[in-house]
């Protein structure tokens, strides 16, 4: 409550805003609750109530004869695989716009004290919003969608899986990686420039070193949440564990979506565990 | 990796770790029959250009227009509702899945527990924990098949599937947030001979309750972004409209829904940035 208080000296006014900010959120909601036709009778009618039943005696025991499990290998491979590649296409299109979009390289700061006006604005200012444009319609598109289109595109497989994830992500990842940049400690590439370093000295020496750590960090971090996102892409055609997840469950067969959402679980718990080992070594 | 190589007994370490990724990254390429060669070779880059200019120019018609807005609007209301059903979802689960809270720390300095009362917290601690894990690990999609399954058809299993995920994964985070409180207000509390309850009510949740607004507001902006999918399963919003587009090869059609989608995750992305400098 402290930041905006300054705004409204008089306390009238900060108190009818509030009161104003209080409605309107209201009014939102109950909107939204009839938009959202939110009924809680439907939980507790006897159909929905039979569904539930039909659902869990269907899951239980989940399904794990020998048959299905073989059959399993495939599809969590693949999972991971898409993860993967999906994440080396995001860093690959992530660092280059995540570099251009930083405004402390492209146009802003020690790098271009003695930039001329103009040279700034083209050379700088204007692939650095265009960056900035592309990986905020890059990461503004869930990757399901992208891997809708790309399914379209290019077929069905974990191809178009691995282009959904590398786009989707790579826009996060540009965007994060230009934060990470500008919030660098300005005062080491200060002391390089002062003593005569030139511009890819600077970026080479001062940048990148302070920057590594928390890049690798969180593109691992990333690599967590890509799984998870393999996993389920499947949805829309896109190989990997949730093709069989959507087929199981479209055929009502709950005990193999037990089973393989119990993969899901540990594959989701293993690279968890994976990335956070690395993750400590390289930052802590 | 410059301090890491510094330690003798962990040389060969980094080399390890890069040896596995560049495994990791073989196996997966081969496994995914990414094909470099094709890719830049022109033919799937000739197949993404002619299904990108088919996109071009949008649908903006007045029908396509009036459908966009109602599934813009649909996606709101499932990612608002769906995040305050699961900030409900998740605070009880949170405070019982907090053993600072439930059975020792602080609280329980003065007076200990007997060991039956202790074994039904702990008891209690273990399921909401694991309530939490199963609720956060089963993705939100999947989630709302289940609900879709159960109640049918529309937005309301889109929301019901946030509010399940997603408390799970407030849950964790209200958890953390409860056990890192600063214990010196607890402790001037208790030293003024407050209760649990009070202690819990004037120590614990006002240092929590900032950090809570602002994690569910986070999760808002996820949350839109799930809502917008969510109709690929037939939930409701603008998954479904885009569902239709695609699998009907409406190409023009699906351009503005994207576009829909897009305004739509932006505007949430700077409200709730806005909100969250007013309440943090």
């Amino acid at each position: 409550m402290a930041g905006p208080v300054g705004r409204y000296p008089d306390s009238t006014g900060r108190r009818a805003f509030r009161y104003l900010l209080i409605a309107a959120v209201a009014v939102t909601f109950v909107l939204s609750l009839r938009t959202a036709q939110v009924d809680p009778r439907l939980l507790l009618d006897p159909q929905a109530l039979s569904n539930v039943a039909r659902f869990v005696s269907g899951a239980l025991p989940p399904r794990v004869d020998r048959e299905f499990l073989a059959f399993l290998v495939r599809p969590i491979a693949e999972t991971v695989q898409i993860s993967v590649m999906g994440m080396v296409l995001a860093v690959l299109i992530g660092a280059p716009l995540g570099l251009l979009a930083t405004s402390s390289l492209t146009w802003r700061g020690i790098l271009h004290e003695r930039a001329t006006r103009a040279g700034r604005v083209l050379g700088g200012l204007l692939p650095y919003g265009l960056a900035r444009a592309l990986l905020s319609v890059f990461r503004s598109i869930p990757e399901y969608v992208w891997a809708f289109m790309f399914v379209r595109a290019v077929g069905l497989g974990p191809f178009p899986g691995v282009l959904a994830l590398g786009v989707a992500y790579g826009g996060m990842l540009g965007k994060v990686y230009s934060e990470i940049l500008e919030g660098v400690n300005p005062r080491p590439l200060e002391a390089l420039h002062a003593a005569g370093a030139g511009k890819s000295g600077v970026v080479l020496y001062g940048l990148v070193p302070e920057a590594l750590p928390h890049v690798v960090s969180y593109t691992l971090y990333r690599w967590e949440c890509a799984i998870r996102a393999s996993a389920i892409m499947g949805f829309v055609g896109a190989g990997g564990l949730g093709q069989q997840i959507e087929l199981s469950m479209r055929m009502f067969q709950f005990d193999e979506v037990l089973t393989l959402l119990a993969v899901l679980l540990a594959l989701v718990g293993a690279v968890d565990f994976v990335s956070g080992r690395v993750r400590a070594k390289v930052v802590g | 990796m410059v301090r890491l190589a510094a330690i003798p007994a962990l040389r060969w370490g980094p080399w390890l770790t890069a040896a596995g990724v560049v495994a990791l990254v073989i196996w997966s390429y081969h496994g995914t029959r990414v094909d470099v060669a094709t890719l830049l070779s022109g033919e799937a880059l000739g197949q993404i250009a002619a299904y990108v200019s088919k996109l071009f120019p949008p649908d903006l018609s007045p029908r396509t227009l009036r459908d966009a807005l109602d599934g813009a609007v649909e996606t709101f209301a499932i990612s608002l509702i769906g995040s305050v059903l699961s900030v409900c979802v998740a605070f009880p689960l949170a405070l019982t899945a907090t053993r600072t809270i439930l059975y020792r720390g602080i609280l329980y300095e003065g007076q200990r527990l007997g060991p039956g009362d202790r074994a039904v917290r702990l008891a209690v601690y273990a399921v909401a924990k694991s309530v939490l894990a199963v609720l956060r690990t089963v993705p939100e999609i999947v989630w709302a098949l289940i609900f879709v399954f159960i109640v049918g058809l529309g937005p309301f299993p889109g929301v019901l599937a946030l509010g399940v995920h997603t408390g799970g994964v407030l849950g964790k985070l209200f958890g953390d947030v409860l056990e890192d409180v600063d214990p010196r207000p607890l402790e001037a509390l208790q030293s003024t001979g407050a209760s649990r309850l009070g202690i819990v009510l004037y120590g614990i949740l006002p240092q929590a309750l900032p950090q809570f607004a602002s994690y569910a507001l986070y999760r808002w902006e996820v949350n839109i972004r799930a809502a917008a999918i969510m109709g690929f399963v037939g939930a409701g919003g603008l998954g479904q409209r885009i569902h239709f587009a695609i699998s009907l090869f409406h190409e023009q059609q699906l351009l503005t829904l994207i576009l829909a989608v897009y305004l739509m995750v932006t505007l949430v992305d700077a409200l709730s940035a806005w909100l969250r400098a007013r309440l943090v």
